[in-house]
């Protein structure tokens, strides 16, 4: 695997190159060891395709979205307004993001804000790729693997992207089974509107014990994400029943990338 | 001609006591906060005719959508066969529009009696699925009390009013056969109703004929008279449903779900601090709350939202955190918001038009902190629901407040909001850190 090659904004405009898009990482994907996986994954994709891109390193930061989810509206807005006056200084036309939770934010609650950009999510870069022919998959160590995709509620019920991921994944000549509750009736990971950050309410179950139960109940040998924090959550999950050997938690880009031995 | 005058009373009593209860639902849909939903028209009216008129939703579920298509089509085709009855009550007529319509009048009535059994079949599948199957989402405890006898009043209302149809129509036809109805002989032998024509000598066909018109007399006013009844129980019924649904997915949010809307208060503030030629709009000495505490902080379109909400518990059955034991359920979180707007509503009228503090609010009193925070922002609820309520946009407002306002949100949230303000991130880390990951093998 070659030296991954990251370009950061700042870097470009000093080289008077002007990206075609911005890869927009995400506090998890940043700053989680785990969720830096998969950002490095979608680096090695967009490495391979030979991408012109950039990322805003240390000028990035948080959408803002736990914030909003959580009520802090004040807080949502300072972070909103500080990262769309860096996005429009280096005048940005098209975002992609390796975190469901930052698309939805910026491609929906940014433009009344001032931010107006083409946003994508990372899965949906990979399809276009594939679907332009830049980028050739195969199914490598995965061919004939059984995966369930779970899908995150903000790619999912909150903008609808729902084919994606699912696409993407046969390409890689897997066995795609799909879970009672999937697409639009998909069960939340548990870690939405800032539950990530907080213990949950008295009840009787975590909401990942029982989505991981579910995912289970297919005996996968892959369940396939796209967002850090469903990561995380069906991780745990998974873990909660004594199945990390038997079933692995990996991103669709990670999937990708590794298959290809990008 | 007592009769006319007995009916007619019937009925400018009834509508001037149901528009009387209209215009308080009114009134109260109208205390929340004024918006302005009047773009895109015509994909307004597509969602309506797909979603109300089509019950697009439904039909996710399939048995329950089955039986309510029963109930829905035969409600929505009565009202057909509704006009001649009030006619004929003014006038004093008996089937009068039989000889005008002739054939077509036949089928539009045995078209209307088979209606009639299905939704028979309906109201009694409802009614098992609620007392003796006992559906998990239809027996929740949020339902004891009112919600659960409300129901069953409902149910129970339509099958007497369907058993009155068939006594009125049965007894007629035996009587039209012996040539005792007071409908027009047009020559035939019978009246030709698909269902009463085989039901009626079967029931009626050993009665003397006195008794028969007795009978038959009992059915056309109990019918009608549980039309009137029915319509006045609706505006104190979750059964409202059958005529809001419509306003209210017409009114429906288009946007994308994930999109929560930004608070203008908010953004008037913060905007100078990033672009120095905004003008603030808004009044500075103006006090502005902010998020959700009464009723009067939501907008008309989420009362209309509770008022619309029929308790079918599709949301709180799909809703991860009442899935897994927590308290938060989305079609409680509704019908708070109605009891309380109900409440409000009584309060005005008892104090001559203006509302007095009773030291009550929707947040606190109806609602606990506890369902606020359990809420995963997954839109499941909003999904499923078959007429477009958005609950979870009060639970965000809510939120906002708590935060906000009465700064109570628990521990952990207020250490992210922390660090998010600090160090960009809901972690600490420091913001200089963030590019590590570039290096890092």
């Amino acid at each position: 695997m070659s030296a991954l090659k990251v370009p950061t904004m700042q870097e470009k405009i000093a080289n008077g190159e002007t990206p075609d898009i911005l890869f927009w990482v995400g506090c998890s994907g940043s700053f989680d060891d785990r969720a830096k996986k998969i950002t490095k994954a979608i680096v090695r994709i967009l490495n391979h395709v030979g991408a012109n891109f950039a990322v805003l390193g240390v000028e990035e930061s948080c959408t803002g979205d736990p914030a909003k989810r959580a009520g802090n509206e004040f807080l949502f807005q300072m972070q909103a307004m500080q990262n769309i006056s860096i996005l429009n200084g280096y005048d940005v036309k098209k975002i992609v993001t390796g975190c469901p939770h930052c698309f939805n934010t910026i491609k929906n609650e940014y433009p009344e804000l001032g931010g107006k950009y083409e946003v994508i999510h990372h899965t949906e870069l990979v399809q276009q790729l594939i679907n332009e022919g830049k980028l050739k998959v195969e199914g490598g160590a995965y061919k004939g693997k059984k995966i369930v995709f779970h899908d995150p509620c903000y790619l999912g019920r909150a903008n609808n992207v729902y084919e994606a991921p699912r696409d993407v994944i046969q390409k890689l000549d897997v066995e795609l089974a799909e879970m009672k509750r999937s697409k639009a009736n998909g069960l939340c990971c548990g870690a939405g509107g800032a539950q990530m950050f907080k213990e949950a309410e008295k009840g009787t179950k975590e909401v990942n014990v029982e989505r991981a139960e579910e995912a289970l109940s297919h005996n996968p040998d892959i369940i396939a994400v796209g967002c850090p924090f469903c990561n995380t959550m069906m991780t745990d999950g998974v873990k909660h029943f004594n199945k990390e050997d038997k079933t692995q938690v990996l991103d669709v880009a990670e999937l990708i990338a590794n298959a290809n031995d990008l | 001609m007592i009769s006319s005058i007995i009916f007619s009373i019937l009925l400018i009593g009834s509508s001037a006591f149901f528009f009387i209860n209209v215009k308080k639902i009114r009134r109260n849909i109208l205390l929340g906060k004024d918006i302005s939903i009047t773009d895109n028209k015509s994909e307004r009216l597509k969602t309506m005719m797909l979603v109300a008129l089509g019950q697009k939703k439904m039909f996710t579920r399939p048995v329950a959508a089955l039986l309510h298509l029963c109930l829905y089509a035969a409600f929505v085709i009565t009202q057909i066969e509704l006009i001649e009855i009030v006619f004929d009550g003014i006038t004093s007529h008996h089937r009068a529009f039989r000889e005008v319509l002739g054939g077509f009048y036949t089928f539009m009535v045995s078209f209307i009696e088979i209606l009639s059994v299905l939704a028979f079949i309906g109201t009694v599948g409802f009614l098992a699925r609620r007392n003796l199957l006992k559906l998990p989402r239809l027996n929740m405890a949020e339902l004891n009390g009112w919600a659960k006898l409300d129901a069953n009043v409902i149910l129970m209302m339509e099958i007497l009013l369907i058993c009155f149809i068939f006594m009125m129509n049965g007894a007629d036809e035996v009587l039209y056969q012996r040539g005792d109805s007071h409908a027009d002989n047009l020559g035939d032998g019978s009246l030709g109703l698909s269902i009463s024509k085989h039901l009626g000598p079967l029931i009626y066909g050993g009665m003397p004929t006195a008794g028969l018109h007795v009978i038959e007399r009992i059915g056309w006013w109990g019918h009608i008279i549980m039309v009137f009844s029915f319509l006045n129980y609706l505006p104190y019924s979750k059964h409202l449903h059958i005529l809001l649904a419509f306003p209210n997915t017409y009114f429906s949010n288009l946007k994308a779900k994930g999109h929560f809307n930004n608070l203008f208060e908010v953004t008037d503030v913060v905007k100078p601090n990033f672009d120095p030629t905004y003008q603030s709009v808004l009044d500075p000495n103006a006090v502005i709350k902010f998020g959700v505490k009464d009723v009067t902080d939501l907008t008309w379109k989420q009362l209309l939202d509770a008022y619309s909400c029929t308790e079918c518990g599709r949301c709180t059955s799909a809703c991860p955190q009442n899935i897994t034991g927590k308290a938060l359920s989305p079609r409680k979180i509704m019908m708070d918001t109605r009891d309380r707007l109900v409440e409000v509503g009584k309060n005005i009228d008892a104090n001559k038009g203006t509302f007095v503090d009773d030291g009550k609010s929707l947040l606190g009193d109806y609602i606990t902190n506890e369902e606020i925070w359990a809420c995963n922002t997954c839109n499941a609820c909003v999904q499923e629901c078959p007429v477009n309520i958005d609950p979870l946009s009060i639970i965000v407002g809510m939120r906002q407040q708590l935060v906000l306002e009465q700064s109570s949100a628990p521990n952990e949230l207020n250490g992210m909001f922390t660090n998010l303000e600090n160090n960009g991130a809901p972690w600490q880390f420091s913001p200089s850190d963030r590019a590590n990951w570039i290096h890092e093998n």
